[in-house]
Formats: structure tokens, C-alpha cells, sequence
């Protein structure tokens, strides 16, 4: 008796841990710190022997949660089921695409010839690819009405314009988008950032003017375009996106894994206004009357980041990258690269100072 | 028996007329049969082996244009039982569930979308780790973040159609946004200075999200907005943008390697 009621303590403290650790600061450090450590280590993990070893743990991981009740809830809702999917495809992919990097950077420093070398090699498309796309055309319509039957589409109770669902939450794919709302407002998470996305994604091939790593695997040879753009996929996106759909419950509060849904937990603390920090706490003054200069130094401070940020970065480190890529490439790069910053260190003066807005001038809604 | 039969067929003037060519067995008919063919000859005749490696491609590509096609088949069977109207359409989805033989069309309609999802960006996290935007497929990979856009957008609009809770709210929370665009929505920054001797232009009568929604609020109007858009204009530009797509694959050099 006494070993059992052991046993379930020590099981209930591990699922105690895990939930703190999934909290949002947390949960963004860990996959931060994860994220790089992959990047630097990507020629010793991505080894079959290690990668074997840490995809086996995570899905005994995974089955071992399921045996929770608030876990297993979560995941195995219909909709949900897509993001675990997604979750497992992009990790296996992921490692098989660092896998080839690895194998190539490892050949190009002996001077072999890379995995995908033999460009004379050529073959006849029938029989050789009609076949192929056969065969995955067969198996993937076999996947789907597999998981069609396994898996029924959901249908709530009819649609209620007086019902508010809680929490009420976008499609999937745009829970990345919702979750920036926690920390920006609706103009810059909903309509500028996506926006940036676009013409981010558009503007990739204009910017990068390094002619190596084309149509091979590599990460030695283009660093820091893999790093950037899988910072913003994997971190920004991906990991936002589970963070939307399995911790955030009603009223967009926050619940670990292990933790019941519970709509009457109280709403999160009152936030702090970086005009308020400025004027009150520090020159311990009032505020300004003017709205404009009462939000003079966010101003600045956001001025100072746009108009010296691309200064001190191309300083720091895209000595080399700037001049390769010229002034107006480099200067949509940082501009790029600036508004995708704004995204962690928002999160990160939220965390520490429980900062609202940078610059708030609610008169015109535009608030930072 | 059964090979004598299969001769006489391919022998014959219908078989002749359809395929002119012989059975693919040597080099020559093969090449035919690719060039001959206007579903085939998206391909060229002969394929760098390095570029057809299940490790390279990974498929994402293919199989994302596959998932369109079985969005289309069961996209257009659903129209059959489906009235986008609030006082028909959830229970036509209901109907569909209860009464329809096999009814597996929403279900492998829904799965597909969501695979269709995930497949564009595992396609375009391929493309991306294998340099393929760079020079000579700078404008492809354009094309291609516009398809992806449009992906999202065609998921979007359909979320809207079963007309069930999930469905409205989650058009809620996502067309709200629209109400903060800058100078085109009511809640947006800088909107209020658009005005005329003190009356605003921008307000919420004709706002950005009234554009999406034909209305201040998810309704009627917004259904049958979202059903147009879902079903015919937004696949049709899909359909366009893919035809180039596809053709400038080709006219870009094929699936990349090293150069």
C-alpha cells in the first residue's frame, strides 16, 4: 500500500514538473535552447543510433501521458489529431534533411562527391518516376480513407451567435497567429505580421545571394539562412501552434498538459504600461497630458530599434553578409529580421517586467 | 489466353487510337508515352536519378497536388448534399453523416485539407533545405508562396460551411482581425483620421471585416461569401497558378541538383 501511494506521488510530482515546465516562458526557453543545440550538434544526434534512441523515448513518452486523462482529452480530439501528426512529420523530416546535411558537409571537406551527385545519371521517367507517383498515389489515398473511417469529422451543436465557445479558437493553422495576440494587438498579430510573413517569404530568394547549397543538403555551407528560417518555421510557428492547441484552455489561460481545464481559473495579472514605467516609476513624475509625448520615449525606444538595430547587427555580425548582399538587401533583410525579433522580445518584457505596450496610444489604436 | 486477348486489344483500331504508340517496353515507346500523353508530359522523358530519390523530394510536392485533386473530387460530391444557407446547411451535414451511403466524402474531405496543410509546408521546408529558390527558380518559389497562401485561404473559407459552432467561432476569432487593419478597419491605427468634416469613412458598416463578411457580424451573407470563394474562385486561381507551377519546373531546369 504504502509503495503504491509512493509510486503515485513520485508519478504525480514528474507530471507536476512537466506542467511547469510547459508554461510559456519556460516552454519558449527549452524549445529555444533545444532548437540551437540541434543546429550546433546536427552531425551527432542526427546519427540513426542517437536519433533511434530519442524518437523512441519520446513516442514511450507520449503513450505513457496518453494513460492521463487531460492529456489523452487533448490529443486524441479529432482536430487535433492533424497537429500530432504534424508534430512527428516534421521532427522525422527534419532529421532526415540534417541527416543529408551532415553526410554531404562530412564529404565536401574530404572532397568526395555528395549524396546527390551523378547529374549525367539520368533515367527514364516511364518507368522509373510514373511508377513511383503510382505507388505513393495508391498508399496515400489508402492513408487517408484509412484514417476517414478511423476517425469521424467533427460536428459541434449548430452554429449560435449568443454562445460564445470557451476558449473560442481559430482553425489549427492560424493558432501561431492567435497565440501572438497574447502579446501584440490585433493590427500587428493579425494583419502586420502575417502580412510580413508573406513578403518575408517572398523576399528569400532576392536576398540570399549565396550561390552555394543549391539543390543539395548541406547546413555548413548556408548557416545562417537554415538558422533564420527555421528559427521563424520551427520556433514561430510550429511551436506556437502547439502551444495554441494543447496548453492554452478558457479564457486563453495557460494549463499544462497533466491539468483539467478548469473555466473558472481568474484571468491573468494586470499589465504594465512602459509610459507608466518611464514617467512614475522612474523620474517619478506624472503623466504627460499629451498623448504624443506622453508616449515620446516608446517612440524612441522603438525608433532606436529600427534605425540601429540593422547598424549594430551589420557591426556585430553581418560584416561579410552586408557587403556581399548590398544596401537595399541588407536593409530588407534587418527589417525582416527586426520585426521577427520584436515577436521573442515582447514575450521576454512580458515575462520579466509584465509589459503591455511599448508604445500605447490607444487613442488611434495603435498600440505596440 | 489472357495474353492473346491483351494483344488483340492493343492491336486494335480503338486501343490505336487513344495510344499511338506501342507498349512501353523499349526506350523509344517509353519517350512516347510521356510525350504523348497530356497528363505526362508535365515530365520530361528522361530524370536525373538523384532527383527522383524518395530522401531528396521526400514527395511533399507531388503528394500536396495529389490531396488538391481529392479535394476537388469530394469538394464538388459534398456540393450535391450541401445548401449554403443558415437554415439548411448544418443539417444537410447532418443528413450527409446519417444518410448517405458510405459517407466518408466530409471526412476525407476534411483530413485532406488538414494533410494539405501540413504536406505545403513540408514541400516548401524541402525546397528551402535544399537551396531550391535559388537561381534559376527565384519566381517559382513566389508562385509557390502564394499557393501556400492560397491553401490556407481555401481551408479557411471552408472551416465556415458545416455551420457548427466550431465553425462559426473560429471564423470569429479569425475575421475580427480584420477589424484592426491598419486605415481599413474601424478598430485599426490611423482609421480614425480618414474622414470628412468630422464623420469617419472608416467604420464598422464598411470596414475590411464587412468586405470579408459581407456584414458586421458572421451570418447568412458571410456563409454564402465563403461558399463562392471556396468553391469556385479561389480553386480556379489555384488551378492557374499551379498550371505555372508545373511549367515552370520544367522550364526551370526540373527538380534541382547539384549544379
Amino acid at each position: 500500500m504504502d509503495s503504491i501511494l509512493a509510486a503515485s506521488s513520485t508519478l504525480d510530482s514528474v507530471k507536476h514538473f512537466i506542467n511547469v515546465a510547459c508554461e510559456p516562458h519556460w516552454f519558449l526557453i527549452i524549445s529555444v535552447l533545444a532548437f540551437f543545440i540541434f543546429l550546433i550538434g546536427y552531425r551527432t544526434w542526427t546519427k540513426p543510433i542517437v536519433a533511434g534512441t530519442v524518437s523512441a523515448l519520446a513516442t514511450l513518452f507520449f503513450l505513457a501521458s496518453c494513460a492521463d486523462t487531460n492529456f489523452a482529452k487533448i490529443v486524441t480530439k479529432a482536430d487535433n489529431v492533424p497537429i500530432v501528426i504534424m508534430m512527428v512529420t516534421v521532427s522525422f523530416l527534419l532529421w532526415l534533411a540534417f541527416r543529408q546535411a551532415a553526410i554531404n558537409d562530412e564529404r565536401m571537406e574530404k572532397g568526395e562527391p555528395l549524396i546527390e551527385a551523378g547529374a549525367d545519371d539520368k533515367v527514364l521517367v516511364w518507368p522509373d518516376l510514373v511508377y513511383s507517383e503510382l505507388i505513393a498515389l495508391v498508399l496515400c489515398t489508402a492513408l487517408l480513407i484509412v484514417w476517414a473511417i478511423i476517425l469521424r469529422a467533427p460536428l459541434e451543436q449548430p452554429a449560435d451567435p449568443n454562445v460564445a465557445p470557451n476558449p473560442a479558437k481559430a482553425p489549427w493553422y492560424f493558432l501561431g497567429l492567435q497565440e501572438m495576440l497574447v502579446y501584440f494587438d490585433p493590427w500587428l498579430a493579425g494583419v502586420v505580421f502575417p502580412g510580413l510573413i508573406i513578403v518575408g517569404l517572398l523576399a528569400i530568394p532576392y536576398i540570399d545571394k549565396n550561390p552555394r547549397g543549391n539543390g543539395y543538403y548541406t547546413f555548413k555551407e548556408r548557416k545562417f539562412a537554415i538558422t533564420t528560417f527555421l528559427f521563424g518555421f520551427v520556433i514561430l510557428w510550429v511551436v506556437l501552434i502547439i502551444f495554441g492547441t494543447f496548453l492554452r484552455g478558457p479564457n486563453w489561460n495557460f494549463f499544462g498538459p497533466y491539468e483539467f481545464w478548469d473555466p473558472h481559473r481568474p484571468a491573468a495579472l494586470l499589465n504594465t504600461e512602459f509610459h507608466d514605467l518611464f514617467w512614475v516609476n522612474t523620474l517619478g513624475r506624472p503623466l504627460p497630458g499629451h498623448y504624443l509625448i506622453r508616449e515620446l520615449p516608446g517612440i524612441v525606444l522603438l525608433g532606436a530599434y529600427f534605425m540601429l538595430g540593422p547598424v549594430i547587427m551589420k557591426w556585430l555580425f553581418f560584416r561579410k553578409i552586408s557587403r556581399d548582399i548590398g544596401f537595399i538587401r541588407y536593409s530588407v533583410l534587418c527589417v525582416l529580421i527586426l520585426f521577427m525579433l520584436l515577436m521573442p522580445i515582447k514575450m521576454v518584457l512580458r515575462w520579466t517586467l509584465n509589459l503591455h505596450y511599448i508604445v500605447g496610444i490607444t487613442e488611434w489604436f495603435l498600440n505596440v | 489466353m489472357i495474353n492473346r486477348f491483351g494483344n488483340w486489344v492493343r492491336e486494335g483500331q480503338i486501343w490505336g487510337s487513344i495510344f499511338r504508340h506501342g507498349v512501353p517496353r523499349d526506350r523509344r515507346t517509353r519517350a512516347m508515352a510521356i510525350l504523348s500523353n497530356v497528363f505526362l508530359h508535365l515530365h520530361p522523358v528522361a530524370i536525373r536519378k538523384s532527383s527522383i530519390r524518395l530522401s531528396f523530394t521526400w514527395c511533399m510536392g507531388g503528394i500536396t497536388f495529389f490531396l488538391f485533386l481529392v479535394e476537388i473530387v469530394t469538394g464538388v460530391l459534398l456540393m450535391f448534399y450541401y445548401r449554403p444557407t443558415v437554415e439548411y446547411a448544418y443539417f444537410d451535414i447532418q443528413g450527409l453523416r446519417a444518410h448517405v451511403t458510405l459517407g466518408l466524402l466530409r471526412e476525407l474531405h476534411r483530413w485532406g485539407a488538414h494533410a494539405m496543410v501540413i504536406t505545403i509546408w513540408l514541400h516548401m521546408l524541402r525546397v528551402f533545405l535544399t537551396g531550391s529558390y535559388k537561381p534559376p527558380r527565384e519566381f517559382n518559389w513566389s508562385i509557390g508562396v502564394i499557393l501556400l497562401v492560397l491553401t490556407l485561404l481555401l481551408s479557411f473559407t471552408g472551416y465556415l460551411l458545416p455551420w457548427d459552432q466550431l465553425a462559426m467561432w473560429a471564423i470569429t476569432v479569425g475575421s475580427n482581425m480584420a477589424r484592426a487593419t491598419p486605415g481599413a478597419g474601424s478598430e485599426g491605427p490611423l482609421s480614425a483620421f480618414i474622414q470628412i468634416g468630422g464623420v469617419p469613412l472608416v467604420h464598422a458598416g464598411d470596414d475590411a471585416r464587412f468586405g470579408l463578411l459581407a456584414g458586421t457580424f458572421v451570418g447568412p451573407n458571410a456563409l454564402l461569401r465563403f461558399y463562392v470563394l471556396h468553391c469556385v474562385f479561389i480553386p480556379c486561381v489555384v488551378t492557374v497558378l499551379l498550371a505555372v507551377h508545373f511549367w515552370r519546373i520544367r522550364k526551370d531546369g526540373g527538380v534541382s541538383g547539384p549544379l
